[in-house]
């Protein structure tokens, strides 16, 4: 007996998911994914200014605002050749790094442990203290971590005016210069950050939790470990969160923040290497990312086209009305394959293609699971709050932040940056002055992917299957703890 | 007071705006030590499918009351006037029935944002997808509840309009009706609370040494200010964005980038590339609404005529150049 389950809506992810389930014998034979809202961004940027698409993307999401802008600028950039001057760089990078922690710690204290506090884990050793820490809009832990994160985002008043929907990121680097005292102020904010995270999050530094590179060595430092993470960790071992979520195990990363020149960390100048590499993850190996083996499909999305697209030539055609004629379509969101196969994207996919230790031990264990994508979310957190360190020393007050450019009247361009969650590329045509082609990919397109056109289901779809459901459960929290781990934001899904 | 949050075909901005407000025990300690009590916010409630589609359905019939709805994001009207370009996931049914049937039982109804206020930005262009805010068009009266609309306690649709809202015009606003303190008199013609509308974004702006001789900024990242020539809406803007820093020390101005008027129908469409100044005769079409533009251009030239040299240079470059001078003696 095969039975249907609609979960929806999906509270505590980033906009408006649908997800449907077949069950059968009491585990998911096969599930469904729908991304339920359509906003049209890609259609009302056409015609417009190329430059107004710096006013106009951010908008797509309020949670990834910084990483559209910086995904455009980055298109704006490779259109008209400009180099960001070194101070630039840096800058942008620390307000994007800035967002993707911060989105990272409201994931992991808003939208994914409050799921621990509910009433269907009574019982649980840890339930107790769950309820009280992480109890959703309630949890003592909010009253430390909200204000926390208000400081924090004192990054983006310095850097980027505000937060969201910032205009400072441009093609040629940031509109804001910062001062010798400002510096002094942005190592502040960084170090009372710092504290937060090892005090509250971690209870151990940064550093010494980034040391930590085995399964064996990870469970041994969380033991009694006072901390959110550690009692997440204890959380993740009873419940068996390494066996649950497992998708399709090929991660792409385009690879994130440039490293200043003379640091430890990379060679200098424009061509250095990235703090985290650029690449995919494949059948257990690295591979060179090849972009133009990226492409769309819309045989179940309420889409109209044909042939998978490259987004160099790719199209975006809503139907209105007649859906009818498409009865296999279920979402707005399109089917982004990479030489045809399924990946993952995110905080996990960015840490296996650049090596870390840790994350690549326990993908090698169990493959990618609900632990091992919260730990490479969290370890982010400690990773790049040094390397925003370096880079804000390495700031050089009264030298530039922003280079001229002109704007050609025609090009083809691509913008490839990491936001939160993942790739995100937006791809740029730019005829006579104005727009005449845009097209994005955002991170959770990838992951909450439909089928595609041999009916091959994207990445969430795939982790879904198997899981265990019991009869008379409307919203299985296996489930949920899947479908979360993934940090999706559907409001950049399908834009 | 009960708080019921829906976010419509929006960002989720508004949202991050308002965790990012500035409180010592966080903005949602702050909410409920003063009553304000979230019975439903998507990206906050624990509640997920089947729990929240139930809780919906008993604030939709009435079982369920509460006291003010807020909306975030713009109303989907498309495709052709069916509602389908946002269903209200689990539930099969266009998100802008079940936002008819809530408001008609609200006490108080708010639209946090320019989207839910007046359409927003995905109205731009040829609005595709027919999207209008509450009881807005775009400047027209209208939108899914209608021009008449009233809400239980007797007030229109307030808007917090704000692309993103500021987290204190959304606090502010809802502890003041907490305390029955905002009424019909105190909302503007765009139904914006007074409290933040009748500043204007140019008052506390720090560029204002530099409007004051027209030292305009002539390239990104220029001191100068940016009503010249590179699109700022700052003297007209309805906000009191330079008086109530943004996430602590910033602003759009501070931001070193032009004001959008991000506060007004229709900002999203402003018929010119957001970072340029329109002009005509090499003088800027939007000037500042309350004064005669002959008196504007001739004062513009007397003090451009007058721009001490600092603020000429500093203008023009990213960091300060010049120092203001210091009196030997000390200040008579």
């Amino acid at each position: 007996m095969t039975r249907r389950l609609s979960i929806g809506p999906f509270n505590r992810v980033e906009g408006d998911l649908e997800v449907t389930l077949s069950i059968a014998d009491g585990r998911v034979e096969s599930a469904q994914v729908c991304s339920s809202l359509y906003r049209g961004f890609e259609q009302l940027l056409l015609g417009k200014h190329p430059l107004d698409a710096l006013v106009i993307v951010p908008r797509i999401c309020g949670i990834c605002s910084v990483s559209q802008s910086a995904a455009a600028a980055a298109a704006l950039a490779d259109a008209s050749g400009v180099a960001m001057p070194a101070n630039g760089r840096l800058a942008s990078q620390l307000i994007l790094a800035c967002e993707n922690l911060a989105d990272h710690l409201t994931h992991f204290y808003l939208f994914f442990m409050p799921d621990f506090a509910r009433a269907a884990y009574r019982g649980r050793a840890w339930h107790a203290h769950a309820e009280r820490r992480f109890k959703a809009e309630t949890g003592e832990a909010l009253r430390e971590v909200l204000p926390a994160r208000a400081d924090w985002l004192r990054l983006m008043g310095y850097l980027a005016g505000k937060w969201p929907h910032s205009l400072a990121l441009q093609p040629g680097g940031t509109t804001r210069a910062v001062s010798a005292t400002e510096r002094v102020r942005l190592l502040t904010v960084l170090r009372e950050f710092r504290a937060f995270l090892s005090a509250t999050l971690f209870g151990d530094t940064l550093e010494n939790v980034t040391a930590i590179s085995s399964v064996e060595q990870l469970a041994a430092w969380a033991r009694g470990r006072p901390g959110d993470f550690p009692r997440f960790l204890e959380i993740a071992d009873d419940l068996g969160l390494e066996r649950i979520g497992r998708a399709s195990d090929c991660f792409l990363s385009y690879g994130a923040y440039g490293q200043p020149a003379g640091s430890d960390q990379g060679q200098g100048g424009a061509g250095s290497l990235p703090l985290f590499a650029r690449g995919v993850w494949h059948d257990g190996a690295l591979r060179r990312l090849e972009e133009p083996l990226i492409s769309e499909d819309v045989t179940h999305a309420w889409l109209l086209g044909e042939q998978p697209l490259h987004p160099r030539q790719g199209e975006t055609r809503p139907l209105l009305g007649e859906f009818a004629e498409r009865p296999d379509a279920y979402t707005w969101c399109k089917a982004p394959r990479y030489a045809g196969d399924v990946v993952e994207t995110g905080a996990l996919a960015r840490q296996m293609v650049a090596g870390q230790p840790l994350l690549r031990a326990l993908v090698a264990a169990s493959g990618g699971s609900v632990l091992a994508r919260v730990v490479a979310r969290v370890f982010e957190l400690a990773l790049v709050v040094p390397a925003m360190e370096r880079w804000a020393h390495a700031l050089t007050p009264d030298e530039a932040f922003c280079s001229q450019w002109q704007l050609p009247d025609h090009a083809d361009a691509v913008g490839l940056v990491e936001a939160a969650r993942g790739a995100l590329g937006h791809w740029l045509r730019i005829e006579r002055g104005k727009i005449s082609r845009y097209q994005i990919i955002a991170p959770t397109t990838w992951n909450f992917s439909p089928r595609d056109a041999v009916g091959v289901p994207g990445a969430l779809e795939q982790a879904l299957v198997g899981l265990p459901v019991e009869e008379g459960e409307s919203a299985p929290l296996v489930v949920q703890h899947v479908v979360r781990s993934f940090d999706p934001c559907m409001v950049c899904t399908v834009h | 007071m009960k708080l019921l949050w829906l976010q419509a075909a929006g960002c989720g901005g508004c949202t991050q705006s308002l965790l990012g407000a500035e409180n010592r025990a966080g903005v949602l300690a702050q909410l409920a030590d003063a009553g304000v009590e979230l019975l439903f916010h998507p990206a906050l409630s624990e509640a997920s499918g089947e729990e929240s589609l139930a809780l919906l359905r008993a604030a939709a019939d009435g079982s369920l009351p509460f006291d003010i709805l807020c909306v975030e994001g713009a109303l989907l009207r498309g495709p052709n006037g069916s509602g389908r370009f946002q269903l209200l996931a689990g539930s099969g049914r266009p998100l802008i029935d079940w936002l008819r049937e809530l408001a008609a039982r609200a006490r108080y109804v708010l639209a946090i944002g320019s989207c839910s206020a007046f359409g927003g930005i995905i109205s731009a262009g040829e609005n595709l997808t027919d999207a209008c805010g509450l009881q807005f068009d775009g400047d027209q009266e209208g939108g899914v509840l209608g021009g008449d609309f009233r809400a239980l306690a007797g007030l229109p649709v307030i808007n917090v309009a704000g692309c993103p809202a500021h987290p204190g015009w959304i606090v502010d606003t809802l502890l003041s009706l907490g305390l029955g303190a905002l009424g019909a008199s105190d909302l503007d013609a765009w139904q914006r609370p007074h409290f933040y509308s009748e500043q204007l974004v140019h008052h506390g702006c720090p560029r204002n040494e530099y409007y004051e001789f027209k030292a305009s900024a002539q390239k990104l990242s220029d001191l100068g200010c940016l009503m010249e020539n590179m699109g700022c809406k700052g003297t007209q803007a309805n906000a009191d964005c330079n008086l109530r820093p943004w996430n602590g020390v910033g602003s759009c101005l501070r931001g070193g980038f032009a004001c959008i008027s991000c506060t007004e129908p229709g900002f999203e469409e402003p018929g010119h590339p957001f970072m340029e100044t329109p002009k005509v005769a090499g003088i800027p079409t939007g000037l500042p609404t309350d004064m005669p533009k002959a008196w504007f251009v001739a004062l513009a030239a007397l003090s451009k005529s007058a721009t001490p040299r600092r603020v000429r240079e500093n203008s023009r470059a990213d960091h300060p150049l010049i120092r203001p001078g210091i009196r030997k003696s000390g200040p008579k």
